[in-house]
C-alpha cells in the first residue's frame, strides 16, 4: 500500500517534468542500449570466428615435425621424419581408441593447366580419411578411395577456388588437369568453405598420396599427420595417445620431441578467451556511460526534491517518517532508470539487426539482465543521496521552503 | 484523563552567545480535552514557535511537554512523526495541500501514512469531505479550488485523522471575509462536536470564537482570559463614564 502511494507520487512527479523526466532517461537509455549493443557486437564477432574455426574440425590434431635442437642445445641427434609407418600406427584403435581417423599429408606447391588456364595452388597427397577428418565435403563428383591409394591413380578433388579457377562456369568433372607436367582426371569438387583469416580453404587441390609421390614430391618424409579424436571432449585424450604412441616409435620424450601436435581445440578456447577480454572491455567501456547516466539521475533528483521541499514539509508534519519519504524519492529515480533502461533494449534490440564487417551481433541474454540491474542499482545508488537529503529535511524548515 | 497539552516551564533559544534570542521564555500552560484556545500575539511574540513546539515540529530547548500524556522531549525524528500523525491535526495559513493530488488523496494522505486500508481511508475522507461541504469536489486539485475550499480541504484532512489536538495557524490569514466566515463555522462546529482546538491567530474576529484567549509577548503569556471577560472587559471600557 505504502509502496504504491510512493510508486505513484513518483510517478506523478515523472510525469509533471515530462522533458526533464525524459532527458534524464536519455542518459540511462545510452548507458543500456550501449552495454548491451557492444556486448552484442562482441558476442557477435566471437560467434564469427568460433564458427569458421569449428567449420575446420574442432576434434582435429595435426602433428608436424619440429626440429628437438632449434634452441642450440642437442638434445636429440637424431631426429625422425614423420611417416606413412606412423600414421598406420596411429590408427591402430586399439593402442588409440580416442582416435577416430588418420590422413598423412604430403603438400606440395604446383602449377596446374587446363586447356588456356593455369592456376598455382597447392595439392595435398593424403588418405580418404582426409575428407572426413577436414570437414571437407564435396558439392559434385565422388570421393577417391583406399583402392585409388592402393594403385596410386591419378585422381583429384578440386577446391572451389581451384575449380573456379581452371574452369570457369565448366563441369569440371570428368576432365583433365595438368599438375607439374602430370595430367590427372577431376572426380570431384570440393564446397566452399571460406577463409579463415588470410588463409583461404577452397585453395587446394586433394589428391590419393601415392599418386601425389609417383608424379610430384617423391617418398620423402610426410608433411603433416592429420589426426581426429573421436568427439571434441575427447581430444585432449586422443593428443596424449598421440604422444604415447609416437614417443614410443621415435624414441623420444617431452625435451626431445622431433614432432609437434596443433590442436584445434586450444587454439578456438585461446581465441575466445581473448574475444572475451575484448568484449568484456567493451562493455566496461559502455557501462562508464551507464555510470555518467546515473550520474544524471542524481542531478534531476536533487532538483525535484529541492523543488518539492515544500511538499516534503507537509508530508512530514502529517506524520510520513523518513522510510516514507525515502521509498519516495527513491521509487522515483528507480522508475526513471528502469524506464530508461526499457528504452535502451528496445534501441538495442534495433541496432542488432545492423551488421557491420560481415559481423551479425548477437545478444547476450546475460548482458540484458545485467543492464537492468545495474540499472535499478544506479537508480537506487545515484537515487539515494538525494532521496535522504530529502528525509531529512526538518518539516518546520521544509515547511517554511517557498 | 491527562491534558491534551501540558507545557510546564518551555523555553526556546535560538542563535548561541550574544546572539542569543528568547523565542519563547518560560512558558507554562495546559490545554484541556474539549476546548477551543486562541493564541494571540504580535509578530515576534514567539507565538510561530509555540505553535511548532505544540505542533511536535520543533523541540524546546527546555522544559517539558507532554501532548495527549506523551512526553515528546524524549522522541526521535521518526516517532514524533508518528506523534504529530496520531495526535495532530494541521490548518496552516498557507493550506498546504500537495500539488497534483486530488481533495480526496490528500485528506487520505495521513491516514495511509497511519497504515489505515484503503476502503476506510476512502470512506473516512468522503465523510469528512462532505461535512465540509466539498462532497462534490472530492477529484478536485488543488489548484482547481478556491483558497476558501482548498482550506476547508485542509480542515477536512485534519477531522479525518480525528486528532487529539486541532491545530490551527493563522487558518484565515489568506482568505477573504466570507470563506474566513466558513473557515471558523466549521472550526466551531468541530469544537461543539468534542474536538479540541488550538487557533493561533492576530486577527480579533478569529479569536472571538474561542472560549479562551491566551496572549503573548516577548515570549511571554502576557494574558490568558476567558473570551466573555474580554467581551466584559471590553464593554465595561466602553461603558466607563
Amino acid at each position: 500500500m505504502i509502496l504504491w502511494e510512493s510508486f505513484r507520487s513518483g510517478w506523478q512527479a515523472i510525469i509533471a517534468n515530462r522533458l526533464r523526466s525524459s532527458l534524464t532517461m536519455l542518459g540511462i537509455m545510452i548507458g543500456v542500449a550501449a552495454v548491451i549493443t557492444l556486448v552484442a557486437f562482441g558476442q557477435g564477432a566471437s560467434n564469427s570466428i568460433s564458427t569458421s574455426i569449428q567449420s575446420l574440425g574442432t576434434n582435429l590434431l595435426t602433428v608436424f615435425p619440429s626440429d628437438p635442437n632449434r634452441d642450440g642445445d642437442i638434445v636429440n641427434p637424431a631426429p625422425r621424419d614423420l611417416t606413412v609407418a606412423d600414421a598406420i600406427a596411429l590408427s591402430d584403435s586399439a593402442r588409440a581408441p580416442d582416435i577416430a581417423g588418420v590422413a598423412p599429408v604430403k603438400t606440395t606447391s604446383v602449377n596446374c593447366t587446363h586447356g588456356e588456364r593455369s592456376y598455382r595452388t597447392s595439392i595435398n597427397g593424403t588418405w580418404p580419411s582426409y575428407y572426413t577428418i577436414n570437414n571437407s565435403v564435396l558439392a559434385q563428383g565422388t570421393y577417391f578411395q583406399n583402392a585409388d591409394v592402393l594403385d596410386a591413380r591419378r585422381v583429384v578433388s578440386l577446391g572451389s577456388t581451384v575449380a573456379e579457377e581452371l574452369f570457369g562456369d565448366q563441369d569440371p568433372i570428368g576432365q583433365q588437369v595438368v599438375c607439374g607436367g602430370v595430367p590427372y582426371t577431376v572426380t570431384g569438387v570440393l564446397e566452399t568453405k571460406g577463409s579463415s583469416g588470410p588463409f583461404n580453404n577452397d585453395d587446394v587441390i586433394l589428391a590419393p598420396l601415392t599418386a601425389v609421390e609417383n608424379s610430384l614430391v617423391g617418398y620423402g618424409p610426410l608433411n603433416t599427420i592429420s589426426v581426429q579424436g573421436v568427439s571434441p571432449e575427447r581430444i585432449n585424450a586422443a593428443q596424449a595417445q598421440v604422444f604415447t604412441i609416437l614417443d614410443e616409435r621415435h624414441g623420444t620424450d617431452e625435451a626431445s620431441r622431433d614432432y609437434d601436435i596443433f590442436n584445434q581445440a586450444n587454439l578456438l578456447d585461446t581465441i575466445n578467451q581473448a574475444l572475451g577480454i575484448f568484449t568484456a572491455l567493451l562493455g566496461a567501456v559502455a557501462a562508464i556511460s551507464l555510470l555518467v547516466g546515473g550520474i544524471g539521475i542524481t542531478n534531476i533528483m536533487l532538483v525535484s526534491v529541492t523543488e518539492r521541499t515544500r511538499e516534503i514539509g507537509i508530508r512530514k508534519a502529517i506524520g510520513a517518517s523518513r522510510r516514507f519519504i525515502l521509498l519516495q524519492f527513491l521509487l522515483e529515480a528507480t522508475v526513471l532508470s528502469l524506464i530508461g533502461a526499457a528504452a535502451g533494449l528496445l534501441l538495442a534490440f534495433g541496432a542488432s539487426f545492423i551488421e557491420i564487417a560481415d559481423i551479425r551481433p548477437s545478444i547476450v541474454p546475460a548482458s540484458v539482465v545485467a543492464a537492468f540491474v545495474i540499472s535499478v542499482a544506479i537508480g537506487l545508488f545515484f537515487g539515494s543521496f538525494p532521496a535522504n537529503r530529502a528525509a531529512s529535511l526538518r518539516p518546520i524548515e521544509a515547511l517554511r521552503h517557498e | 484523563m491527562p491534558a491534551v497539552v501540558e507545557l510546564v516551564d518551555i523555553t526556546k533559544v535560538y542563535g548561541s552567545g550574544e546572539n542569543t534570542v528568547r523565542a519563547v521564555d518560560g512558558v507554562t500552560l495546559r490545554i484541556e480535552r474539549g476546548e477551543f484556545v486562541a493564541v494571540m500575539g504580535a509578530s515576534g511574540s514567539g507565538k510561530s514557535t509555540l505553535m511548532n513546539i505544540i505542533g511536535a515540529l520543533d523541540a524546546a530547548t527546555s522544559g517539558t511537554y507532554r501532548l495527549d500524556g506523551v512526553d515528546i522531549g524524549e522522541l526521535d525524528d521518526d516517532a514524533l512523526s508518528l506523534v504529530r500523525n496520531r495526535r495532530i491535526g494541521f490548518i496552516f495559513q498557507s493550506f498546504n495541500l500537495i500539488p497534483r493530488m486530488s481533495a480526496l488523496a490528500n485528506v487520505e494522505l495521513p491516514l495511509m501514512y497511519r497504515g489505515v486500508s484503503r476502503s476506510a481511508r476512502r470512506s473516512k475522507a468522503l465523510q469528512a469531505l462532505a461535512s465540509v461541504g466539498l462532497g462534490d469536489r472530492t477529484h478536485h486539485q488543488p489548484n482547481q479550488l478556491s483558497g476558501g475550499q482548498q482550506q476547508r480541504v485542509a480542515v477536512a484532512r485534519a477531522l479525518a485523522m480525528e486528532p487529539a489536538l486541532m491545530l490551527a495557524d493563522e487558518p484565515t490569514g489568506n482568505l477573504d471575509s466570507r470563506s474566513t466566515a466558513d473557515v471558523l463555522d466549521l472550526l466551531q462546529r468541530v469544537h461543539a462536536g468534542g474536538g479540541t482546538i488550538a487557533v493561533i491567530t492576530h486577527e480579533e474576529e478569529v479569536a472571538a470564537r474561542a472560549q479562551r484567549v491566551i496572549t503573548l509577548r516577548d515570549g511571554r503569556i502576557a494574558a490568558d482570559e476567558p473570551t466573555f471577560g474580554r467581551r466584559a472587559g471590553s464593554v465595561d471600557w466602553g461603558a466607563r463614564p
